[in-house]
């Protein structure tokens, strides 16, 4: 008896294990025993260059200071840290000896030159509609580089993610390899817009969202936000009006806020500045109207539920203090921003300002908090800088004005807690 | 018509409460003035330095530092990470031409001993153990050398020590050779103490400005100046 049911436990192993073996595994054309490096063509390489831009690759692949492409930076996850891979061409550390079909497999497999699964940090789930033409292009810009020897640093993950086993499940479950398939009823332009947000771009790498394990949703289709794990920001939905939707902006007004962070309706911040700074403002061509029309034409759907629980009169007439002593001076008595002579925003309103409802409110907390500068691009060299409040004022107060202002001119969101402040406020900085 | 405008005019200048904030630099710049201090003069916590007046290329260097890693403070390394360099060296040229008063050091509570120890070090070194005075590099008048040297004076003790301590275990770094960790991981921790005892004790002269010429010859290589 006892037999029967070990042979049975053992054999439905196998079956499970196959399934996972089998769908880590389908779809993948084997790579010739002899693949190996090839030269490309200078335009293979220039475009390599600027799709490499797209995909912002270098922000992850360069720690601090380091160099170019050489890998090292650690990206912190709830399930550790995953260090970025050497892409320079050197033989031993870098994609020295990997062919374009390696490359290909990578990008569309998640899957490494030694057969190794890749961890989902690496954004395979969104880079896998990647063309195999823009594949070959990428490969052949990097084999440009100038070789690195810097030895990948392994990444340190908890147990079980720090198994390949615990990885293989990861994607039976979550990741499927994919393809853009261009929808026949939309413009060029919108399928343009739709391969470069679902593939290279990885918006949905943040701006979907992740579960519990880590997953973007619909297999980083949704774009219906979520709060980057451990960075503590939100990325605020792109499908929804009261979040970060854009249907009723002019198309102009979106290629502005992409193309120089800052634009009459809302500007970049945190994490979206440097993706402005470090890849979109470098978009040429039309591609960021592309991007614009595709997001202008996401469907949207209403986020939040409207009120919350209204703060307690204290808290407001707290907050209105502090926010008369260190906010009105720029933002304006009633939060009606400033403009400079040119008509540009100075400093934004922030009355009718989405950061300021939108649930959860994180990104209000850490602007208060941290500050910063909207990205100094072309378009916007010199910025407004906004100071820290983080160290003149205590969590109760930066709770009173967020509450404040969350129950101002017109806004009903609910109240800020200076729980919420403390949660919020801090986070990996890398 | 003329009274029926000056009447509208009136009426605006009242639904004003203050003076919309001016499309300067200094308005760009108040991130920075909210830790360093009005006009960039130190802030009273002893920590966030003062940064008006030090030499331009020392607070490009400072700000790219951060950028890239060599220096490390979350607070500095948020606000400067998409600014460009164009932008940055803007930045440190507007704080760098600030000519400010400064105000009286803080009263010493260090022994004479201890004193006498630091402005040994600071002012002949230690010829024994290889070590260049602070004068060799920051002056004679120990106010920096322009464009990249700083001085070092009008800095608080606990700025000093800590500056010296990030030296020695590589949170702070500078451009290669990185003559400045080379030098305080020679220094022992009662040498550290003495000589930013000794350089918080120290009034400011006036003029304060960094001198216009480099000390010939600096005693060792260092990356961050130009020659």
């Amino acid at each position: 008896m006892l037999r029967r049911w070990l042979i049975l436990t053992l054999v439905l192993l196998a079956v499970f294990a196959g399934l996972v073996a089998w769908l880590n595994l389908r779809g993948e054309a084997p790579i010739a025993a002899d693949a190996a490096p090839g030269p490309g063509t200078p335009e293979q390489i220039e475009r390599g260059e600027y799709l490499a831009r797209v995909g912002n690759c270098m922000t992850c692949h360069t720690p601090r200071g380091g160099l170019p492409y050489a890998g090292g930076r650690g990206i912190a996850t709830p399930f550790g840290t995953v260090y970025a891979g050497n892409l320079t061409p050197d033989l031993e550390t870098g994609l020295g000896r990997w062919s374009a079909d390696h490359f290909w497999r990578a990008l569309h497999h998640g899957r490494s030159f030694d057969g190794r699964l890749l961890y989902p940090a690496f954004p395979y789930p969104d880079t896998t509609r990647v063309t195999r033409e823009d594949s070959d292009a990428l490969y052949h810009y990097l084999r440009s580089l100038p070789a690195v020897k810097q030895p990948n640093t392994p990444h340190a993950l908890q147990f079980p993610y720090n198994t390949q086993a615990a990885l293989a499940v990861w994607r039976a479950l979550f990741f499927r390899p994919g393809s853009f398939e261009p929808e026949a009823t939309q413009s060029a332009e919108w399928n343009r817009g739709a391969y470069l947000v679902r593939g290279l771009g990885h918006c949905a790498a943040c701006h979907g969202g992740r579960n519990f394990l880590g997953a973007t949703p619909q297999g980083g289709l949704s774009l219906a936000g979520g709060l980057i794990p451990m960075r503590n920001w939100y990325a605020p939905a792109l499908s929804a009006p009261d979040q970060a939707g854009v249907a009723d902006w002019p198309l102009d007004d979106i290629v502005a806020l992409l193309r120089t962070g800052v634009s009459p309706r809302g500007s970049a911040l945190g994490p979206m500045a440097d993706v402005v700074y470090r890849s979109l403002q470098h978009l040429r061509g039309g591609d960021l109207r592309a991007i614009a029309s595709f997001l202008k034409a996401l469907p949207q759907t209403s986020s939040q539920a409207p009120g919350g629980k209204a703060p307690d009169p204290a808290v407001v007439e707290l907050g209105a203090k502090r926010y008369e002593t260190h906010c009105a001076g720029c933002h304006g008595a009633r939060g009606e921003g400033v403009k400079s002579a040119a008509g540009a925003w100075m400093y934004p309103p922030l009355a009718g300002n989405r950061t300021v409802t939108m649930d959860p409110p994180a990104n209000l907390v850490r602007v208060i908090v941290h500050g910063g500068f909207l990205p100094a691009t072309a378009g916007n060299p010199r910025p407004f800088g906004m100071p820290p409040f983080g160290l003149a004022l205590d969590d109760e107060e930066i709770a009173a004005i967020a509450s404040f202002l969350r129950s101002s001119w017109g806004a009903a969101a609910g109240a800020v807690s200076a729980q919420d402040v403390a949660r919020f406020r801090g986070g990996a900085g890398d | 018509m003329t009274r029926m405008f000056a009447f509208l005019l009136a009426l605006s200048a009242g639904a004003t409460v203050a003076a919309p904030p001016p499309d300067t630099l200094a308005q760009r710049v108040q991130a920075c003035t909210a830790c360093h201090g009005k006009e960039g003069r130190a802030a009273a916590d002893g920590y966030h330095p003062r940064i008006a007046g030090k030499p331009s290329l020392y607070l490009y260097h400072q700000l790219v530092n951060f950028r890239e890693g060599r220096r490390r403070y979350g607070p500095m390394v948020y606000l400067v990470d998409h600014l460009s360099d164009d932008y940055l060296r803007e930045i440190a040229g507007h704080f760098a031409g600030l000519d400010l008063p400064y105000p009286a050091p803080a009263p010493v509570t260090e022994s004479a001993v201890t004193l006498q120890r630091g402005k040994r070090l600071a002012l002949q070194g230690d010829p024994a153990r290889k070590l260049p005075a602070c004068s060799a590099c920051h002056g004679r008048a120990l106010t920096g050398a322009a464009p990249a040297i700083p001085g070092l004076l009008g800095l608080p003790r606990d700025y000093l020590k800590g500056q010296i301590g990030a030296w020695t275990n590589g949170q702070r770094r500078a451009h290669a050779p990185d003559c400045m960790a080379d030098i305080a991981k020679r220094l022992t921790p009662e040498d550290v103490s003495a000589v930013a005892a000794w350089l918080a004790s120290r009034p400011v002269p006036v003029p304060a400005k960094a001198s216009e010429s480099l000390p010939e010859p600096l005693p060792q290589e260092c990356g961050s100046v130009p020659r």
